[in-house]
C-alpha cells in the first residue's frame, strides 16, 4: 500500500481539488451528481463535464508531451485547431452528398493539416531551437486569419445529420458522441505508451539532452514528434469543437484554450520545464478545469466576475502545491509526528532508535 | 605558532531516519591551521560541515566557537559569526563583474557605490593575490581565479573559519597550486581553514592536521607529517587496502597478424583535437595520458563521435565502418562512460532502473518497449553484480552518492555488452573504495576479452591498469608508453618533453 501512494503521489494534487469542488458542489446542493435521461442519452452534472472538456483533455495529453520534451509550451493549439477544422468544413461542404466517408476523409485531411502546422513549430523549435513559445507565437499571431482565408466567408455552417450525432448524440446510444472520441483518444494514446519508448524518451531527452544523445537518442527527432503528436491533437480536438458548435467561427473556436491546456499540465502535477510527467495528471486536471467553471457558473457567481474568482481559486492552487508550501507542510508533519509519538510512547521510542543504532553497527 | 582553539565539537550525534550520520564525533579546529576532513562518501564530511554552518541543526554535543558556546539555526547565523564556506560548484553569477560577485547582497543599502566598492575590492584582490581586476566580467577569469574571488567572497566579513568543500575537482595542477598560495596567506593571517577533498596529494601538501571519519564515527585525528599515504587510506577504508595491491593488470595476446578491434585513422571532431590514429586490440586495456585540457577527453569523444566527427576512417574488425553519431558506435559494440557524469552521463529524475536500462533500451529499437519486469530483472542484476547501493531500482538516481551513480551508468554500458568501452574519468568525486572496485572491474572485463580504454586525472590509477598508455599534450599524441616504461616519472617527462621530439611530429 505504501508503495502505491508512493506511486501515485503525483495525483494528490488535482484528486484533492477534484474532491473539494465536488464538496463544494454537494453543499450548494445535493443532487450533484443526479443524472437525468432525456431522448435516450444521459445528461446531468458530470456529464456535461465530461462533454464540456473533452477538447481540453486532447489538447492536455498534447501539451504534457511537448512541455516535457522541449520544457516549453505551444500556445498555438487553439488556432491550430481553427485551421485544421476549417480544412474539415471546407472539405465536407464541397462534398454534395455528405456519408460518413466523407466525413472520415475530412477528418484525416484535418489530420494531415494537423501534422504540417505541428511539424512546422516542430522544426523551428527542434532545428532552429526557437524557444517553443515564441515559435508557437507565429501561427498565434496569424492562424486565425489564415482560417478565415480558408473559409472564405464568416461562419460556415455544418448542417448535416451526421455532424450534429458527432457533436452531440448518436441515437440509441446513451452517451454524447465527444465524451466517447476522448476515451477513444485516451485509450490509443494509452496503447502509444504501451508498445513504444515515447516515455522513456520524451523524459530523458527533457532531462538531459546531452546524456540523450550520447546513449544513441536523437532530442531533436523526439522533440520534433512531441509536437507532429501535438499537430494530431488539435486536428482532434478541433473535429470536435467544430461538429459540437454546428458552424466554423475561425475568430472564437477554442480561443485563449492553450492558457487551460497549460494549466491543465501543471494541475497534473507536471513540471513546465520538462523532464518527467504524467499523462493521467494533466488529464484530471483538464477535467478539473472544466469542474470549476461549472462549479463558479453554479453557485451563481456574475458571468463577467466569474474570471476573477477563478484567477482567486488558481493562485490558491498554485500556492499550496508550491515547494515552499510544501517543504513547510513536511516539516509540520514530521514535528506533528515526533510530538505524538513522544507523548504517547516516550520508552518504546527512544528504544527502537537504539536498535537501529544496534543494526546498523552490525 | 599559537595553536589557539577557534572551533571544537564533542560529541556530535546526528541521525537521520534509519542511518546515523554522526555518532558522537569530536573535532578541533585551531588558529591558522589548514585541517583535511578525509573520509569516504558516506563517512559523514558533508553532514558535519553542515552541522557547523547551521543547515542541519545537531541532536546531541556542544560546539564551541572562541570559547563560546553556540546553535546555529541557519547558515546566515553562522556567517555572521565568521563561518565562511566555498563549495565545489562556484556559485556566482558569471554576467556580474568581479567586484560585484564580491560584495553583492552585502549592504543593505539601496545605492550602491560603485567607485568604493571597486576600490575595496580591489585592496582586497591585491592583499590576497589574486591576478583578477575588480571591473571585469567573472566568465573572463580562469576557473581558479573563480573559485578564488569566492574564496575571497567569504573571508572579506571579518573570517575565523573558511570551509573549502572540494575546491579543486576542477581545476588543473597549475591552478591548484594558485588556489594553495591563496589558502596559505589565509593561514598565516589566522583564519583556520578545514579543506575537503578526493585528491590524496593534495591533503599531504597542504594540510598541517587530518580528521578521519569512517561510517559517521571518528577514526581520529593526526598530524600530517606522521602518517604516510598508505596509512591514510588504511584508516579511511579499514580493510580494502590489500585490494589495491592486489590488482592484477591484464597483458593482452598481441600478435602482428591479429587483427584490431577498433582501429581509427586520422580521427579528428570539432572539439578541435589533432587528427590522430587509435589502435585497440582484444582485451588490451590502454589509456589517454596528459594534463588537463591536453585533448584526452576530446580524443576519447571523437572515438565516439560524441562531438561532431570532422575527418577520419573507421574499422572495426578490420571492416571499414561509418560512425558519424553516438548510435552509430553504440550500434558497433562501442561504449562511452563520459567525463562529466552529472552534465551528460545520468538522467537525474528517472529511477535507477531507467537509467540502467536505457542504452540497451535505445539498441533495442523505439517500438520494442522491455516489459517492467524484464527491465526490473536486468536492473537487480546489475545492483547485485556492481554491488550498487540503492533503497531500491525505482530510486531517482540522483538520490544515489556520486560513487553508487557512477557505478549505475557503467551498468548501463556493460548491460550492452560492448566490445570495446571508453571510461573517461571513471573514478574522479567518487570515494576510494569504489575508485578500487572500478579498477578491479576494468581487469576483470579485459580478462574477459573487452577492450577498455581508461582515462583518469590520477596517473597511479592508469599505469595500475593500462598495459598501454598514449601520452597527449596540447591536444596531439606525443608519446606512447608501454611495459616497465609504464612509470609515473616516465609519463611526466613524456609530457614535459612532448611536442619537442622530431621523431614523434
Amino acid at each position: 500500500m505504501p508503495k502505491l501512494i508512493k506511486h501515485f503521489s503525483h495525483l494528490v494534487l488535482p484528486v484533492s481539488v477534484m474532491t473539494l469542488l465536488i464538496i463544494i458542489n454537494l453543499i450548494k446542493g445535493a443532487d450533484y451528481f443526479r443524472i437525468t435521461m432525456v431522448n435516450g442519452a444521459f445528461y446531468g452534472n458530470i456529464p456535461n463535464i465530461l462533454f464540456g472538456a473533452s477538447e481540453l483533455v486532447i489538447l492536455s495529453i498534447g501539451m504534457t508531451l511537448v512541455t516535457a520534451a522541449s520544457r516549453g509550451q505551444d500556445i498555438s493549439i487553439g488556432v491550430s485547431a481553427t485551421i485544421t477544422s476549417a480544412v474539415f468544413v471546407q472539405y465536407v461542404l464541397q462534398a454534395g452528398e455528405v456519408t460518413l466517408l466523407t466525413i472520415v476523409v475530412g477528418f484525416l485531411l484535418s489530420c494531415v493539416i494537423g501534422l504540417l502546422l505541428g511539424a512546422f513549430n516542430g522544426t523551428l523549435v527542434s532545428v532552429f531551437k526557437v524557444q517553443p513559445m515564441v515559435a508557437s507565437l507565429i501561427l498565434f499571431t496569424g492562424g486565425r486569419s489564415i482560417a478565415f482565408m480558408i473559409d472564405g466567408k464568416l461562419s460556415p455552417i455544418l448542417a448535416n445529420d451526421i455532424s450534429n450525432q458527432i457533436g452531440t448524440v448518436i441515437p440509441g446510444v446513451p452517451i454524447q458522441t465527444p465524451i466517447i472520441l476522448t476515451v477513444v483518444f485516451i485509450a490509443l494514446v494509452a496503447v502509444l505508451f504501451k508498445t513504444t519508448n515515447l516515455r522513456l524518451y520524451v523524459e530523458t531527452v527533457g532531462i538531459n539532452p546531452n546524456a540523450a544523445r550520447l546513449n544513441g537518442i536523437n532530442p531533436k527527432k523526439i522533440i520534433f514528434l512531441t509536437f507532429l503528436i501535438m499537430g494530431i491533437c488539435t486536428a482532434v480536438a478541433g473535429f470536435i469543437a467544430v461538429n459540437k458548435a454546428g458552424r466554423h467561427d475561425s475568430v472564437n473556436l477554442l480561443k485563449l484554450i492553450m492558457m487551460d491546456a497549460i494549466l491543465a499540465v501543471a494541475i497534473g502535477g507536471n513540471s513546465l520545464i520538462g523532464g518527467k510527467f504524467s499523462i493521467t495528471g494533466a488529464i484530471i486536471g483538464a477535467y478539473t478545469i472544466e469542474m470549476l467553471n461549472r462549479t463558479l457558473l453554479r453557485l451563481e457567481i456574475e458571468p463577467a466576475t466569474i474570471k476573477v474568482f477563478k484567477a482567486v481559486f488558481i493562485i490558491i492552487l498554485m500556492v499550496l502545491s508550491s515547494p515552499v508550501v510544501r517543504v513547510f507542510m513536511k516539516k509540520a508533519l514530521d514535528r506533528f509526528r515526533s510530538w505524538r509519538l513522544s507523548i504517547s510512547q516516550p520508552k518504546e521510542n527512544a528504544l527502537s532508535t537504539t536498535n537501529i543504532a544496534e543494526k546498523k553497527e552490525e | 605558532m599559537l595553536s589557539e582553539t577557534i572551533l571544537e565539537m564533542k560529541d556530535i550525534s546526528k541521525s537521520f531516519p534509519g542511518v546515523k550520520a554522526l555518532d558522537s564525533v569530536d573535532f578541533k579546529l585551531r588558529k591558522g591551521e589548514i585541517h583535511a576532513l578525509m573520509g569516504e562518501n558516506g563517512a559523514g564530511k558533508s553532514t558535519l560541515i553542515k552541522v557547523i554552518t547551521g543547515v542541519y541543526g545537531k541532536d546531541a554535543g556542544l560546539i564551541t566557537l572562541q570559547g563560546e558556546s553556540i546553535h546555529f539555526k541557519a547558515p546566515e547565523e553562522a556567517q555572521n559569526k565568521g563561518i565562511g564556506t566555498v563549495y565545489q560548484e562556484i556559485m556566482l553569477c558569471p554576467n556580474l563583474t568581479v567586484a560585484e560577485n564580491m560584495f553583492i547582497g552585502r549592504s543593505h543599502s539601496l545605492v550602491v557605490n560603485w567607485k568604493q566598492m571597486n576600490e575595496k575590492a580591489a585592496q582586497l584582490l591585491d592583499s590576497l593575490g589574486i591576478p583578477a581586476s575588480p571591473v571585469q566580467e567573472l566568465t573572463s577569469c580562469s576557473l581558479a581565479v573563480q573559485q578564488m574571488i569566492a574564496i575571497a567572497r567569504a573571508v572579506d566579513m571579518d573570517c575565523k573559519i573558511l570551509i573549502l568543500d572540494e575546491p579543486t575537482s576542477s581545476l588543473d595542477e597549475d591552478e591548484v597550486h594558485k588556489l594553495f598560495k591563496l589558502m596559505r596567506e589565509l593561514k598565516a593571517r589566522g583564519v583556520g581553514i578545514i579543506f575537503i577533498t578526493h585528491f590524496l596529494e593534495q591533503v599531504f601538501e597542504i594540510s598541517d592536521r587530518i580528521t578521519v571519519l569512517r561510517n559517521g564515527k571518528l577514526v581520529g585525528e593526526y598530524e600530517t607529517t606522521s602518517l604516510s599515504q598508505i596509512e591514510l587510506i588504511s584508516k579511511m577504508l579499514g580493510n580494502v587496502l590489500e585490494d589495491i595491491t592486489k590488482i592484477q593488470k591484464h597483458e593482452p595476446i598481441v600478435s602482428d597478424t591479429s587483427i584490431p578491434v577498433f582501429e581509427g585513422i586520422g580521427l579528428s571532431s570539432a572539439a578541435g583535437v589533432r587528427p590522430f590514429n587509435f589502435v585497440i586490440q582484444r582485451g588490451e586495456v590502454n589509456g589517454f595520458a596528459g594534463l588537463l585540457g591536453s585533448g584526452r577527453s576530446e580524443s576519447a569523444r571523437a572515438i565516439f563521435a560524441a562531438d561532431k566527427v570532422t575527418g577520419g576512417e573507421v574499422r572495426m574488425k578490420g571492416k571499414s565502418v561509418k560512425i558519424k553519431t553516438p548510435l552509430h558506435a553504440i550500434k558497433q559494440g562501442i561504449g562511452y562512460l563520459p567525463e562529466d557524469r552529472k552534465g551528460d552521463g545520468i538522467i537525474d529524475d528517472l529511477s535507477v532502473r531507467d537509467n540502467i536500462i536505457l542504452t540497451l533500451q535505445v539498441m533495442k529499437g523505439f517500438f520494442k518497449p522491455f516489459s517492467l519486469k524484464q527491465a526490473e530483472t536486468f536492473a537487480e542484476e546489475y545492483i547485485k553484480k556492481l554491488n550498487i547501493k540503492t533503497p531500491t531500482p525505482d530510486t531517482p538516481i540522483k538520490s544515489l552518492s556520486g560513487g553508487n551513480q557512477q557505478k549505475v551508468i557503467l551498468a548501463r554500458w556493460l548491460l550492452t555488452n560492448p566490445e570495446f568501452l571508453i571510461l573517461d574519468e571513471p573514478t574522479r568525486g567518487i570515494d576510494v573504495g569504489t575508485k578500487v572496485e572500478i579498477q578491479k572491474l576494468v581487469i576483470k572485463l579485459a580478462n574477459n576479452g573487452m577492450s577498455l580504454t581508461f582515462i583518469s586525472s590520477e596517473i597511479d590509477e592508469m599505469i595500475r591498469t593500462c598495459s598501454r598508455l598514449i601520452v597527449m599534450k596540447d591536444r596531439e599524441i606525443v608519446g606512447e608508453l608501454k611495459g616497465t616504461e609504464l612509470t609515473e616519472t616516465e609519463v611526466m617527462n613524456v609530457i614535459a618533453q612532448g611536442g619537442k621530439n622530431p621523431c614523434l611530429n
